[in-house]
């Protein structure tokens, strides 16, 4: 940090504090209330799970995936499998894949409803939280009756998923969206058409498209900047191209594109984009078929290998698997997009005020299990 | 009232002589309990209110007693008794590195100002302890007080985040003292005297055939006036949207971060009074006091207190509504809110007030 000069603070924020969304450490220099160094010091929940894969068989890193990102642990499922399944030329059933994009997006809602709730609760805005983990309850049951599981599912196999879906999971899904549509718009004009919502989150934050591109900083955050990249359009896998549906992309409604109101903007229509994905998955879904067929008795992938990045919802999940021909890796790595996110927030955050700051942290939607793994 | 009444009481029945001061002093500080069980028995409901109202709100059902073993009471109803008795129980913590002397002392200046502003709010025609003839101008006075005792909590902490918040918290009051100055001056243009059985006893009678006589009533500025005292001491009581002093979210608990056990139960007494005393002046000053809201209706003694009650009941409602619906606004845009807003909007208030009493009234 240097020099501190006689009428700067330095302020701590973290590693235990109400919102810094897990163990965060940040050394902010103030003058007065304006930010004008902000550093984060991760590290706090690293938990060594790179390392870890290289002691495990392939299939048992999958529980380990699911830790990084325990908000979202579908999708980091998701996107291991689908690279393994790549590096070993498998192809799944169609009936699987099905499943697993409609896991996906019920999950991918879970995690929006987590981010808006926590982002809303640190501008002080403690009842939309409720509502929205409330909505969030009806998910997490209906992933419980799945695979047994709320939170860490361990649901997507290579080859395969751990158990089908159980009698009744269609109906009750239905029932869920039906119920959840109007509830969007309820959370909406409690909190995000509010104008006290907006004074503190329009203009605040503004993350210009070039930084963001510059800095590698993918999902909803760079799609709230203006820029349209969704990897689930642009670089096609499983079968979302046969789905339809939209790329929200903030248009600076309410103040400046790419501010912190733009980000809760392209979530809330995220949200509704994955309605509509589940709606159309749930009808084409089909129902003949094992789910655990063409899982290999012993997963031995070819020599070599393989990057493959998948749209988790804080952005491009990544992962870079080196396989000697053995049944253990030698190497798995997780492109982690939050930490991409949190590497831009001294550029967004520096000038503004310390409330700000902790709008601007809310907005990033960052989970420190995938930064740390 | 029940600081002439005890004088008399003694004097008639003891040999001692009218005005002496000991008397006086004996007589206050007889007079001082009374207010000091109020304010214990408004933060007994104040809290448990608050615990229910924002668990409805939240869709959820808050505190409700029930299962084996240790019990919440029905309806959770002894949950704040519970508070109460382990805060008393709590280990006295202070930090090393405080000022011990001021950190012992800012809570009591804290606690002093809805004390000393409780003795000349009215509840009743009767229940009144000192029948001030500048009722209102003492109790925004001394509304001031607290400010030094919250600068004192946030310095001696020796936390950074307590000193934030108390420089916030600072700033917050004392600007928006100026607001809900203003707004009281409009009341009192019409009313003519300080006195608050004054302004209560103007606001007799009916106005517009069926509407009672409250200032809320009696002129469209005057109207105005009521959303800009309240909105103003929303803000003097540090409750969202203007919480920043005690931003959860931000700095874990602002300047009082540090306080644990009993100190910090007088914070919290204090919070809750100074919800009771704005929503008292507002329901005195705006409407009516304890006067009835059906003209000549259900007016007795009795009946008085029960409205003065309800009215303060419904404010207090709406503040703790407003908090758990409305996110928390930034520092300066709450300064900018109460320099740019209220205050042009109190004065040409004022202007108003009087134009249209010259010209109508």
């Amino acid at each position: 940090m240097g020099i501190v000069h006689g009428d700067e603070m330095v302020l701590n924020i973290g590693p235990q504090h109400p919102s810094t969304h897990g163990v965060l450490r940040l050394k902010v220099l103030t003058d007065g209330e304006i930010v004008s160094k902000i550093t984060p010091y991760i590290g706090y929940l690293h938990r060594c799970f790179e390392k870890h894969c290289e002691n495990l068989t392939y299939e048992q890193v999958i529980p380990f995936t699911d830790r990084c990102d325990y908000i979202s642990s579908m999708n980091n499922n998701f996107g291991y499998v689908v690279t393994v399944e790549e590096l070993m030329d498998i192809h799944v059933s169609k009936k699987v894949e099905y499943i697993r994009v409609i896991m996906a997006e019920l999950n991918r809602i879970a995690s929006h409803l987590l981010a808006l709730g926590t982002f809303g609760m640190d501008v002080g805005a403690f009842t939309p939280f409720l509502y929205m983990f409330r909505d969030r309850e009806s998910i997490l049951d209906l992933f419980e009756m799945t695979c047994g599981a709320r939170l860490l599912y361990n649901y997507m196999w290579i080859g395969g998923l751990s158990h089908d879906l159980p009698v009744g999971f269609v109906e009750k899904t239905y029932e869920f969206l039906d119920y959840f549509e109007p509830k969007i718009k309820e959370n909406d004009d409690l909190l995000m058409y509010n104008k006290i919502f907006i004074e503190r989150t329009a203009d605040v934050g503004v993350l210009p498209p070039e930084v963001a591109v510059s800095y590698g900083v993918t999902g909803p955050n760079l799609r709230g900047s203006g820029v349209q990249w969704d990897l689930r359009k642009d670089e096609q896998y499983s079968i979302y191209d046969r789905f339809d549906f939209e790329i929200p992309v903030g248009t600076g409604q309410m103040g400046t594109v790419g501010d912190c109101w733009d980000r809760y903007w392209v979530r809330t229509q995220e949200m509704k984009e994955s309605i509509g994905i589940v709606r159309q998955a749930l009808k084409q879904l089909p129902t003949e078929g094992d789910v655990q067929e063409l899982v290999p008795k012993k997963i031995r992938p070819p020599k070599g290998s393989i990057y493959k990045r998948t749209e988790s919802p804080r952005g491009d999940l990544g992962f870079y698997i080196i396989s000697d021909g053995k049944p253990i890796p030698v190497r798995v790595k997780l492109r982690s997009p939050a930490f991409t996110a949190l590497s831009a927030l001294s550029a967004i955050a520096e000038g503004w005020m310390i409330s700000d700051v902790i709008a601007i942290l809310g907005s990033l939607d960052i989970v420190l299990g995938e930064i740390d793994r | 009232m029940v600081v002439d009444n005890l004088m008399q009481w003694f004097e008639s029945w003891t040999l001692w002589e009218a005005g002496s001061p000991l008397l006086f002093l004996i007589v206050v500080v007889i007079a001082g309990v009374p207010i000091f069980l109020l304010m214990a028995v408004n933060a007994l409901v104040a809290v448990y209110a608050e615990l229910k109202i924002s668990a409805f709100m939240q869709d959820r059902v808050g505190p409700m007693g029930q299962g084996p073993g240790l019990h919440a009471g029905k309806w959770g109803l002894l949950q704040t008794v519970a508070d109460a008795l382990k805060l008393l129980l709590k280990e006295d913590i202070i930090p090393t590195l405080a000022d011990r002397k001021l950190f012992i002392i800012a809570p009591f200046i804290i606690f002093v100002t809805p004390f000393i502003a409780l003795a000349a709010l009215p509840f009743n025609q009767d229940l009144l302890i000192a029948d001030l003839n500048i009722g209102v101008f003492y109790i925004l006075a001394v509304g001031s007080i607290g400010v030094i005792g919250i600068i004192m909590a946030g310095w001696s902490s020796n936390n950074k985040w307590s000193l934030y918040g108390a420089m916030r918290s600072a700033a917050q009051i004392i600007s928006y003292e100026i607001p809900v100055a203003l707004s009281i001056v409009s009341v009192i243009m019409l009313t003519g005297t300080l006195s608050m059985q004054g302004i209560i006893s103007y606001q007799n009678g009916t106005t517009l055939g069926i509407l009672p006589n409250w200032i809320l009533f009696n002129n469209p500025f005057s109207f105005i006036a009521f959303f800009i005292f309240f909105i103003s001491g929303v803000a003097e009581v540090n409750r969202t949207p203007f919480d920043i002093p005690e931003a959860e979210s931000e700095l874990v608990a602002g300047f009082h971060t540090e306080y644990s056990g009993m100190r910090w139960a007088f914070f919290f007494l204090s919070e809750y009074a100074n919800m009771l005393i704005i929503s008292g002046v507002a329901a005195v000053a705006f409407l009516g006091g304890w006067h009835s809201p059906i003209p000549g209706f259900m007016e007795s003694s009795g009946w008085s207190l029960f409205w003065f009650i309800s009215k303060v009941g419904v404010l207090i409602f709406i503040m703790m509504w407003f908090r758990w619906t409305f996110p928390r606004l930034r520092v300066d845009q709450l300064m900018n809110i109460c320099w740019k807003v209220l205050l042009p909007l109190a004065l040409l208030n004022i202007f108003g007030v009087g134009i249209w009493t010259l010209l109508i009234g």
